[in-house]
């Protein structure tokens, strides 16, 4: 996401960009589209060449956060966009995060639990 | 906080329209909500849908965190995906090939769709509008390859939600609840990218020269995308 806002500021995009709306050059979205089919490339060979344990989910995960990332920045001009707007949209699923971590506890107890009751 | 209880007198002057009395009753309720007070900087369309698509983060964040807990909790192993979604093409098991080609679709749709944004601030709008369709037909293609796999699933594989021959139970819960509902969603966006296109081409928008509703319909099929990227990641590869 830091890459496109880098090359692309956010403010001179934005004073250009809301006079007709969000308007960036094709050549733009054919490299997002071409760096995309090359994650996608990348994340489906992690698992043909059977990549296991910490290797392929650091793996998966860095492809899957750069596609995300690229997908919201670029094609939903996210990268453009006021702050107000980044902070309301993108903080907000942080709450995600938090019942990630509470849920991934209590599925950890869940398992010892059966584990010791139910075999 | 205590600006709420203070009597209206009291309060210091708003600085915008201060001298007209708020009306009572429901026509305030509504003056009160509509005062032209903007925090976003863009029409009331890209935030509100802005706003759906959070909403709707949180409804697939959830079905993800679920599809983790049975995942991590359950005793009975888990099917492999990478081998429950492989295709027999040429006498050998290719391992998510239909997934892969689905993941490739839905990716060709959102190159389609930015340009389809691009071209309709351009105000080409036969263009645009043409590669709104192209973008829906990728979508619909993506649907029946979401149907040709449950069917194989279903019928070949005797994958239920309640059970399923190949380990864990809740495999079958969760993979038709997460899919399913993306399914819907990118049946929904199809539908809403066909009304928005038709709308283009006949010119719906050339009077007031606002096409921000491409944008708009564009925000949501990139979204579908976007849900793909992380059900692909942590459902199919992991």
């Amino acid at each position: 996401m830091s890459s496109v806002t880098t090359t692309t500021p956010a403010t001179a995009g934005h004073d250009a960009g809301h006079a007709v709306g969000q308007q960036h050059p094709i050549g733009l979205y054919f490299k997002i589209w071409g760096l995309l089919f090359v994650l996608s490339t990348l994340s489906y060979l992690v698992d043909y060449f059977h990549f296991h344990g910490l290797m392929r989910w650091t793996l998966i995960l860095t492809f899957m956060i750069l596609k995300a990332g690229l997908i919201v920045a670029v094609f939903m001009h996210m990268a453009w966009e006021r702050l107000s707007l980044i902070y309301a949209i993108l903080v907000p699923p942080l709450a995600l995060l938090v019942l990630v971590g509470l849920m991934w506890a209590e599925a950890d107890y869940t398992f010892l639990t059966r584990l010791i009751f139910f075999r | 906080m205590s600006a709420v209880t203070l009597p209206l007198h009291e309060q210091a002057p708003a600085p915008t329209a201060a001298h007209v009395a708020p009306s009572a009753g429901l026509r305030g309720l509504v003056s009160d909500w509509s005062s032209d007070r903007e925090a976003f900087h863009v029409s009331w369309g890209k935030a509100m849908m802005w706003i759906f698509l959070l909403s709707d983060t949180f409804i697939f964040g959830s079905f993800l965190t679920g599809y983790m807990t049975v995942r991590t909790s359950t005793t009975v192993p888990w099917p492999n995906p990478s081998e429950v979604f492989a295709l027999h093409v040429a006498g050998k098991d290719i391992p998510l090939l239909l997934i892969a080609i689905m993941t490739f679709i839905l990716i060709s749709s959102s190159g389609t769709m930015a340009m389809a944004v691009n071209c309709a601030y351009r105000r080409d709008r036969v263009n645009a509008a043409a590669l709104m369709f192209v973008t829906a037909a990728f979508g619909e293609m993506f649907v029946f390859m979401q149907a040709f796999e449950w069917s194989k699933l279903i019928l070949d594989e005797g994958v239920r939600p309640w059970a399923n021959p190949m380990g864990a139970a809740q495999f079958g819960s969760a993979f038709f609840m997460i899919t399913g509902f993306h399914g819907l969603h990118v049946t929904a966006g199809v539908i809403y990218l066909i009304v928005v296109a038709t709308r283009v081409l006949r010119g719906k928008y050339e009077k007031s020269g606002n096409y921000q509703i491409v944008e708009i319909a564009g925000l949501y099929w990139h979204f579908v995308d976007l849900v793909w990227v992380f059900i692909f990641a942590l459902f199919y590869l992991w």
